[in-house]
């Protein structure tokens, strides 16, 4: 291979290019220039390839320009027409295709031996060195496939068969921890297996099978809030799939990405898990919320929105604080209309508190907002803006809870230490949710109960737009 | 794979590993997902292994099934990235772009 010596150094170039977008994606000023310095490494790594093969001769062009168009017209499709709060699902689900691509190349390598008998095995560390990768890659990627397209149904909270809508369920008793990790070791052991039996389809087919089972229980018992870390996780191990699918070929470009996104989403992962005051092992192993729920013992009245429509007005300063229940009934353009109106109306001053979990992933609040076209530095993290609540008049939670849980301060119960918005501390608080009822922690919000605090219950949206036009009558 | 490749194999993927685990310290929450979803873009850098396993397989002729399967991997990992990195710009223009043009 003559060649072969700029096609390294295309690669390197390549992986220089992920090194730097990878950098620059971790700061806002610089993550645009990131995202596209990433297009560009993938960019030149497709290029290099494709020259080496058009240079070696006898490429099968039709197979892969087909290949190659089809699938960046469905890409870019599916990125275009996606509703800015489907993305978390989406995000989810091209992470199970990274791992589905990296599985079948793992697949593609290990058949080729089984439909042509003629082809000669190699021997000795070689065939070592393609089983262990092809069968490490098979188990990683396959488990990230099924487990991303079960978190894809869960961050839509559930699936449309012929017409009816289930609920995705969080099941997760104890013992299916110990299934996992049985589970796991069975593939290692079928991968032992493997090597000294290259040709079996059974084996192979089982490998392929108990990793699609493991990717499932493992995703199955995690809910709610703690699903952007499971993707997180499932996109650190389409990294790794990726890495191992480059053993497999022995190729420098996939084992450095691979590996680079493997590591990097690994410490986003526990970047994620700390705001959240959650440990990896917790959110992996012990199935949260949904247990062991307090009951609720007490009641609260609720407020119409002619009242804290009133009680806006006059109000010097409003903090909104956003959660999940915003993303679920989509009203980040009601919640914009009420900040202009009180704006316009009142001159007051309108902010909005963004924990970094609020939402069905990080960051997702302000992506939502920024659709709504809340200026963006209206959004103030939580840190910054929690010393600014015993000033605020009003803080309006619009479908958050746990986040703003006081119970969080007292060191006991699933919420213990996790960081939370000060909402209980501003003069007047106002909730907009569906009920009382608990959060995902299971835990009741003393917050609900206090004097200062107005309960608006009903759908974000539709309460929003009662409040907007209880504000108009004023 | 020749011992020396797989030891020099085996050094590339100890050492990247060490440099992602350097190469995020600090980030913003709201950057989360947009940093997620690029570094899930890159991880189709399988798209290389599925375009030499569909060269290679394919044109072996008795290998047919083996062509089509990287095929499949061409595709979905094609989805991958031009979605993945799509999507990425699209949540980074919303986010940082806003706040350009309002400076601007």
């Amino acid at each position: 291979m003559i060649f072969s010596e700029w096609v390294s150094i295309g690669y390197l170039i390549s992986a220089s290019l992920f090194i730097l977008g990878l950098k620059k994606l971790g700061h806002p000023r610089t993550a645009p220039a990131g995202n596209q310095l990433g297009a560009m490494g993938m960019l030149v790594a497709v290029l290099t390839t494709v020259a080496d093969m058009h240079l070696e001769g006898g490429a099968q062009w039709t197979l892969i320009i087909s290949g190659i168009l089809v699938g960046s017209a469905i890409g870019y499709i599916m990125a275009v027409k996606v509703e800015m709060t489907g993305m978390p699902e989406l995000v989810a689900l091209f992470n199970g295709f990274g791992g589905a691509a990296s599985a079948l190349v793992a697949l593609s390598e290990s058949w080729k031996y089984i439909e042509n008998d003629d082809l000669l095995l190699p021997s000795g560390l070689e065939l070592e060195v393609l089983m262990v990768a092809a069968g490490l890659s098979a188990l990683v990627g396959w488990m990230t496939l099924t487990g991303s397209i079960l978190a894809m149904f869960k961050l839509k909270g559930g699936i449309e068969i012929f017409g009816k809508w289930f609920r995705t369920p969080t099941w997760g008793p104890s013992w299916l921890n110990y299934v996992k990790v049985s589970l796991t070791f069975a593939v290692l052991a079928l991968i032992y297996l493997s090597i000294s039996d290259p040709r079996d389809q059974e084996i192979l087919f089982a490998i392929i099978l108990i990793s699609s089972v493991l990717g499932i229980i493992i995703v199955l018992p995690i809910g709610g809030a703690d699903m952007p870390v499971v993707v997180s996780l499932l996109n650190s191990f389409s990294g790794i799939a990726a890495a191992f699918t480059g053993f497999i070929i022995g190729n420098s470009v996939l084992i450095v990405a691979g590996s680079l996104v493997g590591a990097s989403g690994l410490i986003l992962t526990f970047i994620m898990c700390k705001a959240m005051n959650r440990t990896l092992p917790d959110v992996l192993f012990k199935s949260f919320g949904g247990t062991e729920k307090e009951t609720l013992t007490r009641t609260k009245v609720g407020s119409d929105a002619e009242e804290v429509a009133m009680m806006v007005d006059g109000a010097q300063k409003v903090i909104i604080v956003p959660g999940y229940g915003m993303a679920v009934s989509q009203c980040q353009h009601q919640v914009k209309e009420f900040a202009d109106l009180l704006q316009e109306r009142f001159q007051t001053e309108v902010k909005y508190a963004i924990h970094p979990v609020a939402g069905r992933m990080p960051g997702h609040m302000n992506v939502l907002l920024a659709e709504a076209n809340v200026p963006y530095d209206q959004l103030i993290e939580m840190e910054d803006i929690n010393p600014e609540f015993p000033e605020c008049d009003m803080a309006v939670v619009i479908g958050a809870n746990d986040t703003c849980n006081p119970a969080a301060r007292s060191g006991e119960g699933p919420l213990a230490g996790m960081p939370i918005i000060d909402a209980d501390k501003a003069r007047t608080v106002v909730i907009i949710k569906r009920s009382l009822s608990v959060g995902y922690a299971g835990v009741d919000n003393d917050l609900f109960y206090e004097d200062k605090t107005m309960m608006l219950f009903g759908d974000g949206k539709k309460m929003m737009n009662e409040l907007n036009s209880a504000i108009k009558d004023l | 794979m020749t011992p020396e490749l797989l030891v020099g194999s085996i050094t590339l993927f100890v050492l990247s590993i060490f440099l992602g685990f350097e190469l995020i310290t600090k980030v913003p929450a709201m950057l989360h997902t947009p940093l997620m979803s690029g570094a899930n873009a890159i991880s189709g850098i399988s798209v290389v292994g599925a375009l030499i396993g569909a060269n290679v397989a394919y044109d072996g002729g008795d290998t047919l099934v083996s062509g089509l399967l990287a095929f499949l991997a061409i595709v979905l990992a094609m989805i991958n990235v031009i979605g993945g990195f799509a999507v990425t710009n699209r949540m980074l223009n919303m986010i940082a772009g806003k706040n350009k043009r309002k400076e601007g």
